[in-house]
């Protein structure tokens, strides 16, 4: 039951206003920058990001920044606390009537999946469990990327990464499962929680805009291509985030009354193969051999994902048809 | 103004209290909770008009204390040993933020072993990070520096934030009398905030941002020294003020029976009350010794204590700290500061490590020393103060110790 985009419903209602200028520094097709610019359209002016190491802490290099907003780099395990200090003088300074309201700015903090999942995950949850009006958007590139893509919680199974090579004794790469970051940021029960892909604008930029009436910690990962990192050119990045999605592998869902609600949902699925191919942190699993067993295990865990999805679905139907009933 | 009986974790929370800060996150470790206690309570009573957090460790309460800075609200925070330390990353960025704020530590020694009780190995990790240091030595002194912290670390010259230090448990819970300057009149002294820049939606600013080569980076260093130096000026005049003002007067250092002393015994923090009476002690047994107490850690006053200790006849500085493989942190720092001229003989002495107390005697063999060093210069070595009897009871109980284990019936 995809929820019916409410703000950005056709191409012609993203504005043309940039508030990220071109040429940075960061490598070209970046699935990150990509996600981030369209999630800033979104949002709108009066931002403060809030920052922890990674690839898009290059971003503002001194002295220049391609932000019409602002910006400012904290450390690598403490974002969330860095948006609650600003959040919080923000607050104080104009209750006291040292700033005035309009002067009010959208604290969000910008991470990586490194960042997210393991050394900023403790600040991260005890924001959300301080109900910390804030955002939060974690490109997720499956890696640390900006030390040279090696494996994070985030990485997933089957994937070759710096630290998870493949050799003969490890044919398989990464050995563990990608950890979920958006279960343990639902459990928490957030104002607002969503996947969202570049691939997907209006999809990405109507959640965006949704959760912006909310009052809360609006939390948003955002699967994010990263040529380098998973050999792809930084042409297919797009393309490769739209797979990832029209496979399956990549659910674009959020959290609607409690339940997770899926926003895109393909009609046919195609094959987790499709996805897997052109990239080349996965070649090991086609050549020389074909991981047979590896490759099944990647496309069972996507079907009994959706399946599982699927039934639950329909009980929330069942359930709206006996309300209405 | 109005006098009460305060111990030093008290006096630290009215000094922020009467600061009017906005912003307090906050994270317990003993023995600072009282500071937080006490400010969580007035805040919920509304008697302090702040905002207090509960934080998730330390690194995040210093990045929501530094962030709430950059932002522009006057922001007071506490911590102590392994907490400090735990955040030290966050000390680095935000005194590279140039932003202004006072952080309390109340001294406590680093595990392990894990002990309570203090020595200052935990503020003097933090002492490269561009935070400035100030070391209190009575809980009237703790109140009064948080003040003067905030016009130091306001200032338009520095924008650097301040630490300032008291002795865990000797002076955090020691009740002192106390006087409580009024609301008004410390806002005479200290005005409200007004920060020199922060995030509105009329100011776009980056904060942080990365430097790519060694030229940027010297850049902004080179700019935290300078204002480090102009904050030795600047602590000079605050001084000044708020010795007209409230008749209490702090320099950088404090000299106690310095005038016309042959023998110096330099200290900090608290247990310079143990020195200062030491030195009446000797006094009256006919020694020409004073003491002088470091205050001012950073910026370290170093042509103030040249100056003072520059001629006499021989110096005894007593650290209550150890730089593992090297000594006393202290004692490097005056011998550096005399490098310009010959020094008189100079000796380092570590003692007090984990709260443990100073010894009448032990002074006895300071003030022998000093005079033995005034003719063979004195050992370069730290004198590490520890009697024999300490280690056979350390002996002891181990054998006890041991013994239980070993008589233990096997189940
Ligand atoms: C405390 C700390 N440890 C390690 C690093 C080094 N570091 C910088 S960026 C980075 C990787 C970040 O990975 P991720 O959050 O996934 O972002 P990405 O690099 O992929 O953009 C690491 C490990 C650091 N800056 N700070
Ligand atoms: S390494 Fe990957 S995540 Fe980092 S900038 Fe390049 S494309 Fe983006």
């Amino acid at each position: 039951m995809p929820i019916r985009r409410e703000i950005y419903k056709g191409i012609k209602d993203i504005p043309r206003q940039e508030y990220l200028a071109g040429g940075t520094g960061l490598c070209a097709g970046c699935g990150g920058l990509l996600a981030l610019r369209l999630f800033h359209k979104a949002l709108g002016p009066n931002v403060v990001f809030v920052n922890a190491a990674g690839c898009l802490t290059l971003l503002a290099v001194f002295p220049f920044t391609p932000f019409h907003s602002s910006w400012l780099y904290t450390a690598m395990a403490s974002a969330p606390a860095g948006a609650q200090g600003v959040r919080d003088a923000l607050d104080m300074l104009i209750a006291k009537g040292r700033l005035s309201k309009d002067e009010n700015l959208k604290v969000v903090v910008v991470t990586g999946d490194g960042a997210a999942h393991g050394i900023g995950l403790q600040a991260t949850l005890a924001a959300i469990h301080r109900g910390l009006d804030f955002y939060y958007f974690c490109y997720d590139n499956e890696a640390f990327g900006n030390t040279g893509f090696q494996m994070s919680p985030a990485s997933p199974f089957g994937s070759r990464t710096a630290t998870t090579p493949v050799t003969s004794a490890t044919p398989g790469g990464t050995a563990t499962h990608k950890q979920d970051l958006f279960k343990l940021w639902e459990a928490q029960q957030p104002a607002f929680v969503a996947t969202v892909s570049p691939a997907y604008p209006l999809d990405l930029m109507d959640k965006v805009a949704r959760a912006g009436q909310l009052t809360g910690p609006k939390l948003f990962i955002s699967l994010a291509a990263c040529p380098p990192g998973w050999g792809v050119e930084p042409a297919e990045s797009v393309e490769i985030a739209k797979l990832a999605v029209d496979t399956g592998v990549w659910p674009l869902k959020e959290v609607c009354d409690g339940k997770v609600v899926h926003t895109v949902r393909p009609h046919r699925f195609r094959p987790v193969e499709d996805y897997l191919h052109g990239q080349t942190r996965y070649h090991h699993l086609f050549a020389p051999v074909r991981q047979e067993e590896i490759l099944r295990q990647l496309q069972h865990d996507v079907d009994r994902y959706w399946a599982a999805a699927d039934a639950d679905a329909g009980e929330v139907d069942n359930r709206l048809a006996t309300v209405r009933a | 103004m109005t006098r009460e009986l305060l111990t030093g974790n008290a006096a630290a929370a009215w000094g922020a209290r009467l600061a009017e800060v906005d912003y307090i996150p906050v994270y317990p470790i003993t023995p600072q909770t009282e500071v937080i206690e006490a400010l969580a309570q007035w805040v919920a009573e509304g008697t302090l008009a702040a905002r207090l957090v509960t934080m998730d460790s330390e690194h995040s309460m210093l990045t929501a204390a530094g962030a709430a800075a950059a932002t522009g609200a006057r922001v007071f925070t506490a911590s102590s040993s392994q907490g400090l330390v735990y955040g030290l990353e966050m000390l680095y960025t935000i005194a590279g933020w140039r932003v202004p704020l006072v952080l309390l530590n109340v001294s406590r020694a680093l595990a392990a072993p894990i002990t309570l009780e203090p020595d200052h190995n935990d503020v003097l990790a933090a002492r490269d990070s561009g935070f400035l240091q100030i070391h209190a030595e009575s809980c009237q002194e703790v109140l009064d520096s948080v003040l003067m912290a905030y016009r130091l670390s306001e200032h338009a010259d520095v924008l650097l934030p301040v630490l300032v230090n008291l002795d865990g448990f000797y002076l955090s819970f020691t009740r002192e009398p106390v006087e409580l300057p009024s609301v008004e009149e410390v806002r005479e002294f200290l005005p409200p905030h007004k920060a020199a820049h922060g995030f509105s939606a009329s100011h776009v600013l980056a904060q942080g941002v990365a430097v790519l080569g060694g030229t940027g980076y010297s850049f902004f260093k080179y700019q935290m020294q300078r204002a480090a130096e102009a904050a030795l000026t600047a602590h000079d005049a605050i001084a000044g003020e708020f010795c007209r003002r409230f008749g209490r007067c702090y320099g950088a250092v404090e000299s106690y029976r310095l005038d016309d002393a042959d023998w110096v015994i330099v200290m900090s923090n608290s247990f310079s009350t143990v020195g200062k009476e030491e030195v009446a002690r000797l006094r009256a047994r006919g020694e020409k010794v004073g003491l002088l107490r470091l205050r001012l850690i950073r910026p370290f006053p170093d042509q103030e204590i040249e100056w003072l200790l520059g001629d006499r006849r021989a110096v005894a500085v007593i650290d209550q700290n150890i730089s593992i493989g090297k000594g006393g942190i202290l004692f490097s720092e005056v011998a550096s500061a005399l490098r310009g001229r010959t020094p008189p003989p100079l000796l380092s002495f570590i003692g007090g490590l984990g709260g443990r107390r100073f010894r009448s005697e032990e002074f006895d063999t300071i003030m022998a020393a000093l005079h033995a060093a005034e003719n063979d210069g004195g050992s370069v070595e730290p004198t590490l103060l520890y009697s024999e009897a300490e280690y056979r009871q350390m002996m002891e109980m181990l054998r006890i110790a041991q013994q239980g284990s070993a008589s233990t019936p096997e189940k």
